[in-house]
């Protein structure tokens, strides 16, 4: 019953948060401009379009009868139309969505699959040189910059080894010679799925620098995090009494220790996602990833208002949810949690 | 813990815990060379125009004739397609890319503590409300929330910067509070009240000062993360405007060179890379000192 009470209450929390996020949004998008019309209709706005646009918007009534309006349409999946493409931003955004998420998840799989080993093994030496070396790649890598770390590897990678492809998903000529059906636009499965080895090959070689590039930030998070959490379990009575039974190391540290680790681990995994998330803003413009944030850049750099907007009602709706998934994931895992 | 046990007994608390956090950092030379680093890179922002060999060409003058050069003992760092001394950009380029962050992670700290220590010594509806205001502002990944901010506001440098504000003082609100509401039960409060001191004066005396320390090593913490945020937000266009120079601004215009001038971008993302690498270094050590943990 405390778990049923604890998830109910826990979703109930993102319901008022989300709420609570479109009103921000709201306001950033109706309040903070100067004059809003206008920049819903992009530079060179005349008059009568802004007049148009005013009525439209419900500009001219009061912020609580905007907001209500805002709201029926969000609920309606209407985000607005983007003003460079004059397309309807949900079309834009779902478009895109399969190739961010492509990175995002090759990016995170990276982080996890190195942060948590290194993070280990950096408990597991304190204070020697494995554990000073690990420490310093984690600050490196939440020192980089994603937009000049992906720069560097362009340069040695392709320009210096020739080893991997400069950017773009897949490669162009590749779109006639080994034609590719689409049926969840993700690329690698698609592959996969039709037995398309050449564009599978090609499209992983194409991920790899962006989705390195992606990873470092949420890697260094992850090792410290790991690290962290392994000392403090590590000092614990029931660590202190396997090993006084005479419990192998690796037993210990593997099987007994790990398992208790691994939730903070988890809480920061989620909050990696919001730093990836924007990360992919410029690990997308640097290798010209035709996802979610190579579309959020050009909209900046366009001044595509309502474009913008959408993005980051989007990108902050994506955020809660997922913390809501790792909280409750972790309440799953860790029933003292949900008892708290 | 020698060095506690060590100080004379007539130091107050406070700064007995910085002589302890000096004795650490001259210790550990990793913390050192950060702080020297930090140290360094401040006063060139501040003296950017006395140490830039071409000052000039650091606020924008073009030079065409030296378009595009490599590192020389000339220029050290090369010229971008502009001929202008890339040397000097980086130099002036510190301002923007490092002073403004500071200023930015101290208005943040100016705005959230107070707020943060009124809700967690006030308690009540008062605390209810201004904590699910923090919760709203943090439900959104910062760098969005300031790119969609900076973008209502319009491009420019004071934007931005008051867009990372906007996105960043929920963070010191939430400290502020978690220190006031152990303080609110502790009986130099409760004496104080006892004896009709004012609220406001109670949070300014007595709240606020012990919020100091766990807020500086957070902003030391967060200093790397806001100068990246605020090279991305350069990058992307939305804070310094061309043709003066900022970090994030310069790797973006030297990105269509990078492959056969890869001087434009490399000393500027260099530049991002070592300020935040040193601040989170020290951030690092500072919060091994300051976690409770740690005294056993």
């Amino acid at each position: 019953m405390h778990k049923l009470e604890f998830v109910l209450r826990r979703i109930g929390t993102s319901v008022f948060v989300l709420i609570g996020v479109t009103v921000i949004t709201f306001l950033i998008a109706r309040v903070v401009p100067s004059n809003p019309a206008e920049l819903y209709i992009g530079p060179k706005a005349r008059q009568a379009d802004i007049d148009r646009v005013t009525k439209q918007l419900g500009l001219d009534q009061p912020l609580p009868v905007q907001y209500a309006v805002y709201m029926k349409e969000l609920l309606h999946g209407d985000l607005g139309t983007s003003i460079s493409t004059k397309r309807p931003i949900t079309r834009e955004l779902a478009d895109r969505i399969p190739a961010t998420l492509e990175l995002l998840f090759a990016g995170m799989c990276i982080a996890v699959l190195f942060g948590v080993p290194l993070g280990i093994l950096s408990a597991r030496w304190q204070g020697r040189p494995t554990d000073i070396s690990v420490r310093i790649i984690a600050i490196a890598g939440v020192s980089m910059p994603a937009f000049f770390l992906g720069l560097i590897l362009q340069i040695v990678f392709f320009r210096n080894l020739h080893l991997l492809p400069l950017a773009g998903r897949v490669d162009a000529d590749l779109r006639f010679s080994h034609p590719l059906t689409l049926i969840t636009h993700f690329i690698l499965l698609d592959s996969l799925l039709t037995g398309n080895w050449i564009t599978f090959k090609d499209s992983v070689y194409h991920l790899i620098l962006p989705a390195v590039t992606l990873a470092a930030y949420p890697m260094g998070l992850v090792a410290r995090m790991t690290r962290a959490a392994m000392l403090e379990t590590l000092e614990q009575d029931y660590i202190r009494t396997a090993r006084a039974y005479g419990i192998k190391d690796r037993i210990i540290i593997y099987l007994y220790a790990l398992k208790n680790a691994i939730n903070p681990t988890l809480t920061v995994i989620g909050l990696t996602f919001a730093f990836a998330l924007t990360g992919t803003f410029f690990v997308e413009i640097i290798f010209n990833w035709p996802g979610l944030g190579l579309f959020t850049v050009r909209s900046l750099l366009n001044v595509d208002y309502p474009a913008i907007m959408g993005m980051t009602l989007f990108g902050a709706v994506g955020y809660v949810l997922i913390n809501l998934v790792v909280d409750l994931l972790q309440a799953w895992i860790d029933p003292r949690i949900s008892l708290n | 813990m020698s060095t506690l046990s060590a100080a004379p007994r007539t130091d107050t608390g406070r700064t007995r815990a910085l002589r302890h956090v000096f004795s650490v950092i001259l210790r550990e030379p990793l913390s050192l060379i950060s702080t020297i680093v930090i140290i360094l890179f401040i006063l060139i922002a501040i003296f950017a125009l006395q140490v830039a060999p071409y000052p000039l060409q650091g606020l924008g003058k073009t030079n065409a004739a030296e378009s595009l050069q490599p590192p020389s003992t000339e220029h050290w760092f090369g010229t971008d397609k502009l001929g202008r001394d890339v040397l000097s950009r980086v130099i002036v380029g510190a301002r923007p890319a490092l002073i403004v962050p500071i200023l930015v992670v101290f208005f943040a700290v100016l705005i959230g503590a107070p707020m943060g220590a009124l809700a967690g010594y006030k308690g009540g509806w008062l605390d209810e409300v201004i904590m699910r205001i923090t919760d709203l502002f943090l439900a959104f990944p910062s760098l969005l929330l300031a790119m969609a901010i900076a973008s209502a506001l319009g491009r420019g440098l004071d934007k931005a910067a008051l867009a990372l504000i906007v996105s960043w003082w929920p963070w010191y609100t939430r400290i502020a509070r978690g220190v006031a509401v152990g303080l609110r039960e502790r009986y130099f409060v409760e004496a104080a009240q006892a004896v009709g001191v004012s609220d406001v004066v109670i949070i300014l005396r007595h709240i606020l000062p012990n919020t100091i320390s766990p807020i500086l090593v957070q902003a030391t913490v967060d200093m790397g993360t806001v100068i990246l945020a605020m090279g991305g937000l350069a990058f992307l266009g939305l804070g310094t405007q061309p043709p003066l120079p900022d970090w994030g601004l310069m790797v973006s215009e030297g990105r269509q060179y990078i492959l056969d001038q890869w001087w434009i971008a490399t000393f500027p993302g260099l530049a991002i890379f070592i300020i935040v690498l040193a601040f989170n270094l020290l951030g690092d050590t500072l919060r091994d000192i300051f976690d409770p943990r740690q005294y056993k």
